[in-house]
């Protein structure tokens, strides 16, 4: 499956199942830090953050070029949440990586603290931009994209999109843009999770055929299993150098609430509370791993 | 009723037009800069008046020593002249198409990775089309995107009110972090966008008429943000206007003078920070405080003035001048002008009547 521009251990080598397992124990904390995150003001965005944990995990903890201690080192990758109410997976990944102390989460949501639903990049290090209106992150990356291109330098920029936000005019604004220049160093990952706020994207309004969409906005175009860490891996391996070519989408198909059984596919937990005994479970469940997805889970 | 800017006569810093521009190419079908010719104003109207055509050229200046200026447009490149720009900066020209929600956005996504964006359209669609645009992703992140919001006010005429921008300073001026300027004239716009450089924060920044007389001589070489000027000296009352109307504000304070009133004139050109301390002078000064602009009545710049007499607590004879709170009429600007008495003429008998109360 890997090209010849493969930067990741092969598939089957005990260095491929290394870093494998390392990234599984970092999906894995992303969950779980999400749940107790949660905890602190009685409300979270569990299950958007979980579709994408592994998509989280495998960008910080593999692919992104960046330097804590150097925050805004000019040539450093760039990675746009346009689903900001993922912020609360990001955080805890931003801090164990070394962006700032863990201990501030502890008071995440309360009077005054940096760290809301929604990432704040003057507040917080790390966060390449402010997100939380949904729709504006491809158009952000675009600028990035663009300021690589003016200054002469060889980041890529990363922007994580939801599925429902495709519903956003400014998106296509954005792809149109990316694919006119040309911006071959723009990766947009859609976290295909197929549920928005308050049902199934193709009920609320349809988006597929997706990837004939992206692909006549002029972008290049993987569809992939996006909990699926070989593939994940496979696909950063795939993306052509950035440069002149197609703006680059991997579509990851997801499903809301993973890796917590009472979460998956249920559009009811799109915000929730986990209390009590409920919460207990749900934290053994996670730190058991990813099981197979239950019956009912998951895509229509 | 004319257009007192274009009709010359109390004007004395009327410049000469700029043979070395040619407008040939903006109006099509007629005989190039003839075409520029108001009808209702009954004068051609000097080329470096008009702010939004020097913008590109200015910047195009600007760019050769600074390497962090790009320039946007949303397929108005001609309308605003930032094709001056692209001319000779091709590779930092971005023309993102109709697409200005996206073009904010965009700028804010380079302004973030250490470019100066300046990004142009028509006031309505910048300030009420991508206003979440600009609050949200050049705003809330302190980015510094200079906002370059052209024919605001009504000066589109009979375009109609999709075109006109008349509740843009009210909408602006209460997004936190954002400077909020108007351009009186190319001279000042040209302060502006040299001071623009080293101010942090994004700037909307609003143009007038497209066809302003000249207000200054010179760009004005002690341009500050949030420092008005005082552009003449009066005991009787003060009027303090922005932008597309400081011309007008001039012309009548000639007339009261003639008539024995003696008005002070201040060109509040920053709507955010607000220069507070000179609108108090001006009400102790004075005892009556006129305010004067192309926009609602509700919002702007006499709301701003009110607020801040109010806070202060200092009794004035007040009153806010602009555009009644309706969908103004179309019409070639110089009427709509004329009409809502935002011309000499005009401001000058709203002075007379407030001096009468």
């Amino acid at each position: 499956m890997t090209s010849e521009r493969a930067r990741y251990p092969r598939i089957g080598s005990p260095e491929r199942e290394r870093l494998l397992a390392r990234l599984a124990d970092r999906a894995k904390f992303i969950r779980l830090e999400t749940v107790r995150l949660a905890e602190i003001p009685g409300a979270g965005h569990y299950t958007g953050t979980f579709s994408a944990a592994e998509l989280i995990a495998s960008l910080y903890y593999a692919e992104l070029a960046y330097r804590p201690g150097d925050p805004a080192w000019p040539d450093r990758d760039r990675m746009v949440l346009s689903k900001g109410h993922a912020a609360i997976g990001l955080y805890p990944v931003l801090a164990d990586v070394g962006f700032f102390a863990p201990g501030l989460l502890d008071d995440y949501t309360r009077l005054g603290s940096p760290f809301g639903d929604h990432p704040d990049m003057r507040k917080i290090k790390g966060i390449d931009f402010s997100s939380g209106s949904l729709g504006h992150g491809l158009s952000v990356s675009v600028g990035m994209a663009l300021a690589a291109r003016v200054s002469g330098r060889g980041y890529r920029t990363f922007c994580i999109v939801g599925d429902g936000e495709l519903a956003e005019g400014q998106v296509w604004e954005a792809a149109m843009a990316a694919g006119h220049y040309r911006l071959g160093s723009l990766v947009c990952i859609v976290d295909r999770n197929y549920l928005s706020i308050d049902g199934p994207t193709e009920d609320i309004m349809g988006i597929e055929p997706l990837a004939d969409k992206f692909a006549s906005f002029r972008w290049s175009v993987q569809r992939i299993d996006g909990h699926d860490l070989d593939a994940i891996l496979d696909a950063y391996d795939r993306l052509e150098p950035p440069g002149q070519g197609q703006p680059q989408v991997i579509i990851a198909d997801t499903v809301k609430g993973r890796g917590v059984r009472r979460m998956e596919g249920d559009v009811g937990w799109h915000v929730g509370r986990l209390a009590g005994a409920d919460y207990d479970e749900v934290v053994a469940e996670i730190a058991g791993g990813l099981q197979p997805l239950g019956s009912g889970a998951g895509r229509d | 009723m004319t257009d007192p800017g274009a009709a010359g006569g109390a004007q004395p810093r009327e410049a000469a037009p700029d043979p070395g521009q040619d407008m040939s190419g903006l109006f099509r079908g007629t005989a190039g800069a003839q075409a520029l010719k108001d009808p209702k104003s009954g004068k051609g109207i000097a080329v470096t008046s008009i702010p939004a055509f020097v913008a590109g050229a200015e910047l195009a200046d600007l760019a050769r020593d600074d390497d962090r200026i790009v320039v946007l447009t949303a397929d108005l490149a001609h309308a605003n002249r930032t094709i001056d720009f692209a001319s000779r900066h091709p590779g930092r020209f971005f023309n993102v198409g109709v697409a200005e929600q996206n073009m904010f956005s965009i700028a804010a996504g380079m302004a973030s990775a250490g470019l100066i964006p300046f990004a142009s359209t028509f006031a309505s669609y910048a300030a009420l089309l991508a206003c979440e645009q600009i609050r949200t992703d050049c705003a809330y992140p302190g980015m510094p995107v200079r906002i370059l919001a052209h024919h605001s006010g009504m000066s589109l005429g009979f375009y109609g009110t999709s075109h006109h921008s008349l509740e843009d300073l009210a909408i602006m001026r209460a997004i936190a972090d954002l400077t909020v300027v108007c351009a009186a004239d190319a001279h000042q716009l040209r302060a502006i966008l040299r001071a623009s450089l080293s101010h942090p924060g994004p700037i909307y920044i609003r143009l007038g008429r497209g066809r302003d007389p000249q207000v200054y001589a010179e760009p004005p070489a002690s341009f500050q943000f949030g420092r008005a000027i005082r552009l003449r000296e009066g005991s009787d009352l003060a009027i303090i206007t922005t932008g597309s109307e400081v011309h007008a504000c001039l012309g009548a304070a000639e007339s009261l003078q003639a008539a024995g009133i003696s008005a002070r004139v201040i060109d509040m050109h920053t709507i955010r920070p607000l220069d507070t301390r000179e609108i108090l002078t001006a009400a102790v000064e004075t005892g009556t405080v006129l305010t004067v602009e192309e926009h609602n009545i509700t919002g702007g710049l006499g709301s701003a003035v009110a607020e801040t007499l109010a806070d202060a607590g200092v009794a004035a004879r007040f009153l806010r001048h602009g555009v009644p709170d309706e969908h103004v009429l179309l019409g070639p600007p110089a009427a709509l002008y004329a009409h809502y008495r935002l011309d000499a003429a005009g401001i000058e008998s709203t002075a007379r009547q407030l001096l009468a109360r």
